[in-house]
């Protein structure tokens, strides 16, 4: 078992992720579109990702051995850019830019306009494939990069997203992370309602998957399964992380209509104060 | 066949062996397909390179994923399958991990067409050279014979960014010297009274008809138009002006692919009379590869007869 993490490093993280969240919301509320309910349940694994486990650096976005994170899930990008900006990849004050003309911060995450990016992702199901093939060049070069793709629920329902994942175990590329944002909603209702994705855990096994199911809110849970991907050495990794749409905003918390659809000027005063409040940590 | 016909030869050999060709000197390409590599020749490469060549199996959408994910860590990709898998299939796989990427993707496609015969319609796709020209940042080739197809392979190597090349799986006659250049079309054939501008299967059929005009006294140029995007429009404008109109003879749908192409950038510029044979709006059937061509309307009697409308047209003859 790995060792549980420092009081200090879970306290920091919770933090980060807080003030994430308040972005988050600043960002779709200027925006007036956007998507918080999947950047919300998203945030704590960016979170991780961002400030603890990605081999990154801002001071060299091209370093050659850096870890590789693809959103595939790129509508989550407010999550993404806060998070970047925060670990200091570009100001904070662009992030008001967000959807806005001439802004490199896209609705969906853009490569060619932020180079921090790894892979320009929105439409589902090519994030993943992107990883792949990024894993594949790691091993292909004997380097030491190891790349990560957070995937919706949603874009489970997408064959693509299976051939990708196929690939990924059929290469046993275990330099890979498939990290699942698993809240439960997508844009019209319930997975399970539309078209169900159970049992998830399974299907990623039976695709070759060393397969973790975890909180995707709780910090020792999210870093041990991460520090699990890392030792694992004959496979890739899935890491089914149970969220909750909406996280940390009580109203938007488990509602499908946060999807796509930010928060009106009461909404974001509201939200923004909750996520202000100090919360009942666990450290 | 005609004196003004090469031999015919295999595009897609050419294409296997000038891959091989490139693979030895640049350690960088790695190759992907999707369990056709026999017949689009990227075998060739995969036998002597295995630990650069990926058989993904049949997922068209997610080898463009893939070979995009390559190419953003500095590697040049090519992805072969056939044209209604690279282009139809996987269409918003190569618009958006390709080429909204900027991803150094290199698709050869091989089978497009009608000429890939007794598959049938679900096979021949007449609508990708039209998809994928309309992809910002792409460069789309239509290669005329086996020592284009060559000069293709490399060229779109040698350019950083994403490329649609179009080859046909019949055996076509040599008709160009290999001498393709991105952004120039060929002329096979000088003439002032019209203007054959062809890609593919059909530039031998032009240069046929072109032969068997000159022999009634009607000087017919023909310009190998196998840069389609980037498109030689000097060369079109300088067709239109010199000869008064232009016949554009293409393996595709008329309604999006070169024949649309040309008429747009002359009636821009130039307005000739321009006339397109093509496969009209419809899907192609089983059959003979050839026969094929004659029945959807691309027969050389069919070139002729437009050919004389044009001339026609332009009061060059009764």
């Amino acid at each position: 078992m790995p060792e549980t993490p420092p009081v200090e490093l879970l306290r920091s993280l919770e933090l980060t992720a807080r003030e994430i969240r308040k972005e988050v919301i600043r960002m779709t509320f200027a925006a007036q579109s956007g998507h918080p309910g999947g950047s919300l349940s998203v945030t704590d694994l960016v979170t991780a990702l961002v400030f603890h486990e990605l081999k990154i650096d801002p001071a060299r976005v091209d370093w050659p051995e850096r870890d590789r994170l693809v959103l595939s899930k790129g509508h989550a990008s407010p999550a993404l850019y806060a998070a970047l900006a925060l670990r200091g990849f570009l100001p904070r004050a662009e992030l008001a830019s967000f959807r806005k003309l001439g802004s490199r911060l896209q609705g969906h995450v853009d490569r060619t306009k932020l180079p921090v990016i790894e892979a320009s992702t929105g439409c589902l199901g090519q994030g993943i494939g992107m990883a792949v093939g990024m894993a594949l060049d790691a091993r292909l070069r004997s380097a030491s990069y190891r790349t990560y793709a957070i995937l919706g629920d949603g874009e489970c329902q997408a064959g693509p997203t299976w051939e990708a994942l196929m690939a990924g175990g059929h290469y046993r590329l275990s330099n890979l992370v498939a990290i699942l944002d698993r809240n439960g909603l997508e844009t019209d209702g319930t997975t399970e309602s539309i078209m169900g994705i159970e049992p998830i855990a399974d299907k990623f096994r039976a695709f070759r998957y060393h397969t973790l199911e975890i909180d995707g809110h709780d910090f020792p849970q999210i870093l041990a399964a991460l520090e699990e991907a890392r030792r694992t050495t004959d496979a890739p990794t899935a890491i089914v992380a149970r969220t909750v749409k909406g996280k940390g905003v009580s109203f938007m918390e488990g509602k499908h209509q946060y999807h796509g659809k930010p928060p009106n000027a009461a909404e974001a005063e509201r939200a923004l104060a909750e996520l202000s409040r100090e919360p009942e940590g666990r450290a | 066949m005609s004196a003004v016909l090469g031999k015919s030869e295999s595009l897609r050999d050419a294409y296997g062996k000038t891959l091989l060709e490139l693979g030895g000197k640049d350690p960088n390409l790695i190759v992907l397909d999707a369990d056709l590599s026999g017949s689009t020749r990227t075998v060739l490469f995969g036998q002597k390179y295995p630990e650069r060549f990926f058989n993904v199996g049949v997922m068209e959408p997610t080898m463009m994923s893939i070979a995009a994910g390559l190419a953003l860590q500095g590697r040049t990709v090519y992805a072969s399958t056939f044209a209604v898998f690279a282009a139809g299939q996987a269409y918003n796989f190569v618009r958006q991990s390709i080429c909204y990427n900027r991803a150094n993707v290199k698709i050869v496609a091989t089978h497009g067409g009608l000429l890939v015969g007794p598959d049938g319609g679900t096979h021949q796709i007449v609508e990708d050279i039209g998809l994928m020209r309309g992809l910002p940042g792409m460069t789309v080739i239509v290669p005329a014979d086996a020592p284009s197809t060559r000069a293709a392979t490399l060229e779109v190597a040698a350019r950083e960014g994403p490329a649609y090349v179009r080859l046909t799986r019949e055996n076509l006659p040599t008709v160009t010297d290999g001498s393709f250049r991105i952004g120039t079309a060929a002329e096979l054939r000088s003439g002032s009274d019209l203007t054959i501008v062809a890609v593919g299967a059909l530039v031998a059929r032009g240069l046929e008809v072109a032969e068997e005009l000159s022999k009634v006294g009607v000087s017919v140029r023909v310009l190998d138009f196998a840069s389609v995007k980037p498109c030689d429009a000097p060369a079109l404008l300088r067709a239109a002006r010199d000869t008064g109109a232009i016949l554009v003879l293409e393996e595709h749908s008329v309604l999006t692919g070169v024949g649309a192409l040309v008429a747009a950038t002359t009636s821009e510029n130039y307005p000739v009379p321009v006339r397109r044979v093509g496969v009209p709006d419809v899907f192609g059937e089983s059959g003979e590869a050839w026969a094929l061509l004659d029945r959807y309307g691309m027969s050389r009697e069919s070139i002729r007869d437009e050919a004389w409308e044009l001339l026609r047209l332009r009061g060059k003859v009764q």
